[in-house]
């Protein structure tokens, strides 16, 4: 019996018959996805050979961390406007809105804030002197379609953020 | 988001992305990355596991210190289930659902336009997976 032709996208998946494990091919995934629906303008991902890089100025155990997300607060106003919001880190916000977001809905949910924004894991790390504090607000920002957007308006918002706050380190948890 | 690390970077302040899109992080080269083969949503770690969500924290921030330049990427040794098909399922497109994503693409494309007539000022990247 000859095998039905698997004629799904699966990009990343290696040839094998049954893989274990290979890393998904995101860009490949979302230009078939979109494809399918029928557009043909696909976006472009940064695309960047060499990068900037900062070495940490003072040590770790000394540093005020800021956690950036690709949530949107959950209110009236996050729902309605994707944009770059500072939200105060506690009490810990036990819900983000996640819905317009890309994920993995089938095999996951976001209900627990924790598995994507580490509040309470960072203010557990200061506690044991591992980091020094956790910065009083956390900021949002919008996976754009324009990079132009992200590039002139929302990453100039958020260092003037990280700035206010006095931020050392920064650590970014798209979803 | 590698954007604004790379714009962050670029002005003084060390970066880190915790994440699970391994290949748009490489192709946008970003200063640290700390990659945690998960579905995309949970980053920090599996719902309600503090345990995980701490041991990828603190992963994270030791490789804050850790990467340099030409060591930027490492990969958090957690794994998101001995069941390893949610890799095919992501954005699937195959002959089951091929009719259903043409019709979703037409109808959103009516609410596209809607939405640029009422005067809408940003369009987002990807609303549905």
């Amino acid at each position: 019996m000859t095998p039905k032709k698997d004629n799904s996208n699966t990009a990343g998946r290696p040839n094998d018959v049954n893989p274990q494990k290979y890393d998904v091919g995101y860009m490949q995934r979302t230009r078939d996805f979109y494809s399918a629906q029928g557009y043909s303008n696909h976006y472009q991902w940064a695309k960047n050979t060499d990068t900037p890089f900062t070495t940490l100025q003072k040590p770790l155990e000394d540093c005020r961390v800021a956690v950036i997300t690709t949530a949107m607060p959950d209110s009236e106003q996050g729902r309605a406007r994707r944009d770059v919001y500072p939200l105060p880190s506690r009490p810990y916000p036990n819900s983000m809105y996640t819905a317009e977001l890309s994920w993995h809905k089938n095999v996951t949910h976001t209900d627990d804030t924790g598995s994507f924004l580490p509040l309470r894991a960072l203010d557990e790390a200061a506690g044991k002197g591992i980091v020094g504090e956790l910065c009083e607000r956390f900021y949002t920002v919008p996976t754009d379609y324009s990079q132009r957007n992200t590039t002139e308006i929302d990453a100039p918002h958020l260092l003037k953020l990280c700035r206010e706050d006095k931020v050392d380190i920064a650590l970014l948890v798209p979803l | 988001m590698s954007l604004v690390a790379r714009h962050l970077e670029a002005n003084g302040i060390p970066t880190l992305i915790i994440g699970s899109a391994i290949d748009i992080v490489e192709h946008a080269r970003v200063p640290r990355y700390l990659h945690v083969d998960f579905p995309l949503g949970n980053p920090c770690g599996r719902p309600y596991d503090r345990a995980m969500q701490k041991e990828i924290l603190v992963h994270a921030l030791g490789w804050f210190t850790d990467a340099s330049e030409k060591q930027w990427l490492a990969r958090s040794p957690v794994e998101w289930s001995h069941d390893q098909s949610w890799r095919d399922d992501y954005s699937r497109v195959d002959d089951s659902n091929r009719e259903e994503l043409r019709q979703r693409g037409e109808a959103r494309r009516r609410q596209q336009e809607q939405a640029k007539r009422s005067g809408a000022e940003r369009s987002g990247m990807i609303s549905e997976a």
